[in-house]
């Protein structure tokens, strides 16, 4: 695989954004369909520069939410903008701007990798300065050898690859992926991570709705996390993880959890056998833990405190899996 | 220095690869005509009613290729881009629709060119005397006709998931083919089938290709106003009812 990430030094380049406006507006969104609420009023927003996770489970919105922001779906109220631009009534210019990984399908299985970006670079060349070269683009997201390859001999991860090829080809400002790392092998997550903060850093405004939380956090600058219809919580990566401090303890047998003080009974969480977690304690708590387990000769291998990570606190206000 | 390239090559180019790479496709648009104008050529066993045979079976078999390419192989491609995503994803390109119905276009144009690039040679060699043909009126039927069933085939494309649409699309090839007036005279049906058949696209074109070609039509008048309705009114029909997604 290429690492130079080439083809994407002609950006959307820093020296032409506003850094500091949101270049993606979403305001009192609601989405219906028939007598579902798909999505309930919400607000949010997202700059250049940042890569901005939108996480929830299946069915809270987020596909909805960002099928309106790319104008392939009508808004039943609200106001969105993109680049400054009405999504549907601004579709033609904003498409030369924006690009898209769909998450599944978008290609014709019987069309081969290189035919695929080569189309998608001549639909995007129109008056550009700079024209991606196919070849360069399938080299950077690691599909070179496969370039003859139809759609359908190609695996899981080759084909995001392949979408997200696709979709730089747009030389975008702003790029909506949908699930690009989902089936994508070690080696190819760490190319598409490269590449979006490659993009971010470029300037691009990446909006990156996944399940994966922990490839969400480890490239993801912003995070915006829905839940039936609704945003639960918008902010800074840290800022989010910050707001719930957890303490985690490790003993060298479990607990008999129904067995604790009233002062300590329903704050420790088993999350494994002889682990446990903590959050937000209040003064005094761990102190008082650690007499109870002295008092029964139970000793802890480890003590640690920090802040939840993204799935504990996307469990937390989801009350679910991702 | 700003490129020339346009989305609209950029298609027309992908739509032309996809097809050449499509075996099913190239089997109905182009086999299959030419072994029905081989065949029926060759054994002068259809009761046609006419002198020469093959004055009954050049412009039925050129419907038929208009047919197969205009409505069927238009009609199941268009149903499987839906189902596989392809046009939620150029949606969100700088193509547009009318770009993409422009490729649509040019590519079906392309393969009659070569359909009727091959089956007129064919019925040539077969014996088949064109010298009294009227080749722009033909031209102008062949028009017609694809935009009649262009129209058909995707209205079906736009309504039906893409596996359902693949049965109607060949069942109704298999009915107009037999029952349409292409390769089988209207007076050797039923007269019920009959009545319906002569209001299909399948049976007007043949019938104004005849005239066109061989002056010998069986009632033309009729059969363009037939078409003509047919033309206008399955675009508007697909227009106001095909879901993208």
């Amino acid at each position: 695989m290429n690492g130079d990430l080439s083809p994407l030094n002609d950006p959307p380049s820093l020296s032409r954004i506003d850094l500091t406006e949101p270049t993606l507006i979403v305001e009192q969104l609601c989405v219906r369909y028939g007598d579902l609420l798909a999505v309930d009023n919400i607000s949010f927003s997202a700059r250049a520069g940042q890569v901005t996770a939108v996480l929830g489970p299946n069915g809270a919105g987020k596909t909805s939410t960002i099928e309106v922001c790319e104008g392939i779906r009508k808004a039943t109220s609200g106001q969105v903008r993109v680049l400054g631009l009405d999504p549907v009534k601004d579709r033609r210019i904003l498409a030369k701007k924006m690009g898209v990984m769909l998450q599944d399908g978008g290609i014709y299985p019987s069309a081969r990798a290189i035919d695929v970006v080569r189309q998608y670079c001549g639909l995007y060349a129109s008056g550009r300065d700079k024209i991606v070269a196919p070849d360069e683009l399938l080299d950077l997201v690691g599909l070179s050898e496969r370039r003859l390859s139809p759609w359908r001999r190609l695996s899981g991860g080759e084909k995001q690859r392949l979408s997200l090829a696709m979709a730089l080809a747009a030389q975008p400002q702003i790029i909506f992926l949908d699930e690009p790392t989902s089936g994508v092998d070690v080696n190819g997550r760490t190319t598409i991570r490269q590449i979006i903060r490659r993009l971010a850093d470029q300037g691009a405004t990446i909006i990156l709705a996944t399940h994966e939380l922990d490839e969400a956090e480890k490239v993801c600058d912003r995070v915006i996390i829905f839940d039936k219809g609704k945003v639960l919580v918008e902010g800074g990566l840290d800022d989010v993880r910050r707001a719930r401090r957890v303490v985690r303890l490790r003993t060298v047998r479990p607990l008999d959890l129904t067995d604790m003080p009233d002062n300590l009974a329903g704050w420790l969480v088993e999350d494994a056998p002889c682990d446990y977690s903590i959050e937000d304690a209040p003064q005094g708590l761990i102190a008082a833990l650690a007499v109870w387990l002295s008092e029964r000769g139970i000793d802890v291998v480890e003590l640690r405190t920090g802040m939840a990570s993204l799935e504990d606190t996307f469990k937390k206000l989801t009350g679910g899996a991702p | 220095m700003k490129t020339s390239a346009s989305p609209l090559r950029a298609q027309l180019r992908a739509e032309l690869q996809i097809l050449a790479r499509n075996g099913e496709q190239l089997l109905l648009t182009l086999i299959i005509p030419v072994m029905l104008l081989v065949f029926f050529g060759m054994t002068d066993v259809l009761p046609t009613g006419f002198d020469d045979h093959m004055d009954f079976l050049t412009p039925g078999v050129i419907a038929l290729a208009i047919m197969s390419s205009s409505m069927v192989s238009l009609g199941i491609a268009t149903g499987f881009e839906r189902s596989y995503k392809v046009l939620k994803r150029l949606g969100v390109t700088p193509l547009g629709r009318p770009r993409w119905l422009i490729a649509k276009v040019i590519t079906i144009l392309v393969v009659q060119f070569i359909q009727l690039g091959i089956l007129i040679p064919v019925a040539l060699l077969l014996d088949w005397q064109a010298d009294d043909a009227q080749w722009l009126v033909a031209i102008g039927a062949v028009v017609t006709g694809s935009i009649a069933f262009a129209g058909l085939g995707l209205f079906i494309a736009g309504r039906l998931r893409a596996e359902v649409n693949l049965a109607a699309q060949n069942g109704l090839y298999l009915l107009l083919l037999l029952l349409g007036g292409m390769v089988i005279p209207f007076d050797k049906l039923p007269d019920p089938v009959a009545a319906v058949a002569k209001c299909l696209p399948s049976g007007a074109l043949a019938d104004v290709l005849r005239e066109a070609l061989v002056n010998g039509g069986d009632r033309p008048a009729t059969s363009w106003l037939v078409l003509g309705i047919w033309a206008l009114v399955t675009p508007v029909l697909t227009a106001l009812t095909f879901r993208w997604e």
